[in-house]
This record gives structure tokens, C-alpha cells and sequence, in this order.
């Protein structure tokens, strides 16, 4: 069971929750967290554990060899993302730019393109009791999440039974990484603040994942602030509100240090339980 | 020598482009020849990545020598403007290309 957890807008509280829920399954079963946005990830800060595995992770660029090379210019055309550009007789590949699609390279009638690999950040698991925590991070000066961020969903699926239920920490907005860290997922909980902000961004989330074909349920953080139109928006669309987790300055404490929040807030607790119950309801077409 | 500009249109009188990469016309003038000519560059908004190496392939194939723009190429642009040995001149983003070739000849133009 693979759970997303995911937001239009950046700071509704993704890995608040995912960090917390995690906890709370935990406590009764194997539970497996995967931190998503790999350009910044941050469930480390409140997850911890013993690192067991390490591994490098490779994205693979395409050289070009010139020697074999007759200038056609196939790759070029080949290339929609303009990461292979020719000048007159020499051939530059932009490798920020290159998506890893092996068009230029396969499409080369000389084979003048051969893909190698290149270093692009590290994925490393943790186990902590019934957590078990995979956290990438893109090396600094890294462009592209969306590779990352598939080889660790592949690392992901690959390393534990299809029946544990698994936690992903997605990053914000609704461009290409999120899509990559949604897309297989079974069901996405979309976490949101009620304020203008939160709505709006959160109708562009909700609009990717009916683009995807995918559940969502939406879950209200710091619910109590700004005012009812989420709710509203919600209920008028037939979109289900998980649970609607309280404003507390006690939340921003605890969390600035580095703790859980649902262990010292009870009703914090119970709405999580909310959450856990929905998902363990959940019925899986596949 | 061969002037390239990032223009919004294709006369002498057009306002500049203050974009490289997305400028929605390249106007060359040729100064030999005193002639113009001009590039619609307006299909570049249907690219999502690449814009800038794109348009500077394109600065290479009108044989441009010389590049007057306003804010100037992105990383992946400059390499391919370095490779392609066109020079860049910005700072001309809010002028007409009369002006900004004036500003050019002038030396008042900062070469990127």
C-alpha cells in the first residue's frame, strides 16, 4: 500500500504529517517512510534510526565521441529537450538539461552517443524499530529531481512486500517531481491550509491528481485560521476531508525542535487515528 | 560584421526583447550590406527546457557575430554563445534596436 502525501502549496505540513502518521503505524506494525523531495528532504530531522544501506545513485548522460560522429544531426532533432545542440562541427551536451531518455543515443546511426553514467546524490535507509526511513539527496548543483526521485521509488518497491504500508514524503507544487513521486502511488492525501493560499494551490493539486487518475483525500492543517472555504470548496465537490489537524503554537515548538507533535497533543493523536483508519479501510482495486 | 538582436519585432523601430532564450524575434543586421534580416523565434514557447541553447544555435546558423540583448544568456546559453564565438553586449532590454545598436557603436553597451 503506497501512500503519497503531497501539497499544492509549500509549508501545509507534508512532512508534519508523514513523519507523524508514520509514528502512529508504527506503533502497531512494519511501516516504511520515504522522504520524496530530494531536493531538500527533511523527515531525517525527525525520523532518526541506524543507517543500513547506502548507495549511490547514477543518472546516465549521453558523450559524445567524435571521432565515429559524421555530423547528421539526428540527435538534435531527436532531443526535446535541446540537451544536444550541434555547432557547425562540434556537438555540446548539456547534461543539467539531458532527461536520461537515450533518444540521441539510441537513434545515433554511428553509435557516436554512448550513455555513461554520472553521480547525481545518494539514497541511504534507516531502521528505527518498525520504521524503516529511505531518504535521497540530490547532490548540490544537481538540476533534476524526477531521475532521483524514480530510482528511489524502484529502490523502494523493489526492497519491501507490496503488502507494507509505505509513506511518501512528496515535494510541494504540481510540476515533474511531484508527479513522479505520485504516480504510482495508491492513494494521495493532500495536505493543505485553510487560508486563500492554501485553496488555491490546492485546487491545482487536486486538479494534477484528476489528470493522473488518482484517489486523494485532502487533509486541513492548522485548521482554525483563515476561513471556511476549503471546507466549503470541498464538500461542494464531493472530496473527502481526512482530518482537520488544529492550530497550535505547541505544534511549531515541538516541531522546531525536531520532535513529533502527535505524541504531546492529544487531539492532534486523534485526528491521525482518523487518517490511519481511512487508510487501513482503503480498498485497492489492484 | 553581423549584429544579432532580441527583439519584439523586425524593423528598426522595434522595440528590443529584454529575453534571450524566449525572445520572441532575432533580428540580424548585416552591416556590410546594410541589409536586415529577421527570425521568428515565437515557436520557442512551446519548448518547457532549453530555450536559451536553442536560441544561441539559431544566433550561430543566421551567422551572428555580434549579440545585443537586455538581461543577458543563462549558463547553458553563454557556453553555447562562448563555443559559437558570438559576442555578448546586454543592458539594451528597454531600448529600440536603433538605440541599442547607437548605444553598440558607442561603446555604452556591457559586454556580458
Amino acid at each position: 500500500m503506497k501512500i503519497a502525501i503531497a501539497s499544492g502549496k509549500g509549508g501545509t505540513g507534508k512532512t508534519t504529517l508523514s513523519t507523524n502518521l508514520t509514528a502512529l503505524f508504527a506503533e502497531t506494525e512494519n511501516v516504511v517512510l520515504t522522504d520524496l523531495d530530494v531536493e531538500e528532504p527533511n523527515s531525517g530531522l525527525f525520523i532518526q534510526g541506524e543507517l543500513v544501506k547506502e548507495e549511490i545513485k547514477y543518472k546516465m548522460i549521453p558523450k559524445w565521441e567524435e571521432d565515429a560522429c559524421t555530423l547528421c544531426g539526428e540527435c538534435q532533432k531527436n532531443c526535446n529537450f535541446h540537451a544536444v545542440i550541434q555547432l557547425g562541427s562540434q556537438l555540446l551536451v548539456f547534461p543539467e538539461l539531458c532527461h536520461s531518455c537515450f533518444a540521441c543515443s539510441e537513434l545515433c546511426p554511428t553509435s557516436s552517443l554512448p550513455m555513461i553514467p554520472q553521480r547525481m546524490g545518494s539514497l541511504k535507509q534507516f531502521k528505527n524499530k518498525n520504521i524503516s526511513f529511505i531518504e535521497s539527496r540530490l547532490d548540490i548543483g544537481q538540476e533534476q529531481a524526477v531521475p532521483l526521485i524514480a530510482q528511489t521509488n524502484d529502490y523502494v518497491g523493489k526492497t519491501f512486500s507490496r503488502e507494507t504500508i509505505k509513506i511518501f514524503d512528496a515535494p510541494p507544487g504540481t510540476s515533474c517531481p511531484v508527479i513522479e513521486a505520485t504516480k504510482d502511488a495508491d492513494f494521495i492525501i493532500l495536505i493543505t491550509e485553510p487560508t486563500p493560499f492554501g485553496l488555491y494551490d490546492l485546487k491545482l493539486a487536486i486538479e494534477t491528481m484528476k489528470e493522473l487518475k488518482k484517489d486523494f483525500g485532502v487533509v486541513i492543517n492548522r485548521y482554525g485560521i483563515g476561513n471556511d472555504d476549503v471546507v466549503d470548496y470541498c464538500e461542494k465537490n464531493d472530496i473527502p476531508i481526512l482530518a482537520k489537524i488544529p492550530n497550535s503554537r505547541k505544534v511549531a515548538e515541538l516541531y522546531s525542535r525536531g520532535e513529533l507533535v502527535y505524541t504531546e497533543i492529544p487531539e492532534i493523536k486523534d485526528e491521525l487515528q482518523k487518517i490511519r483508519n481511512y487508510i487501513l479501510n482503503l480498498k485497492i482495486s489492484n | 560584421m553581423k549584429i544579432a538582436f532580441t527583439t519584439k519585432g523586425t524593423e528598426w523601430n522595434s522595440e528590443m526583447d529584454p529575453r534571450f532564450g524566449r525572445t520572441e524575434f532575432i533580428l540580424v543586421y548585416d552591416e556590410e550590406k546594410d541589409e536586415f534580416n529577421s527570425f521568428d523565434n515565437r515557436d520557442i514557447e512551446n519548448e518547457a527546457h532549453g530555450a536559451g541553447p536553442k536560441t544561441s544555435q539559431q544566433l550561430f546558423e543566421l551567422g551572428a557575430e555580434v549579440l545585443i540583448t537586455g538581461n543577458g544568456p543563462g549558463g547553458n546559453a553563454a557556453t553555447v554563445l562562448q563555443k559559437a564565438g558570438v559576442k555578448s553586449f546586454i543592458g539594451a532590454g528597454e531600448m529600440k534596436v536603433k538605440e541599442a545598436y547607437e548605444a553598440f557603436k558607442n561603446n555604452k553597451l556591457k559586454e556580458f
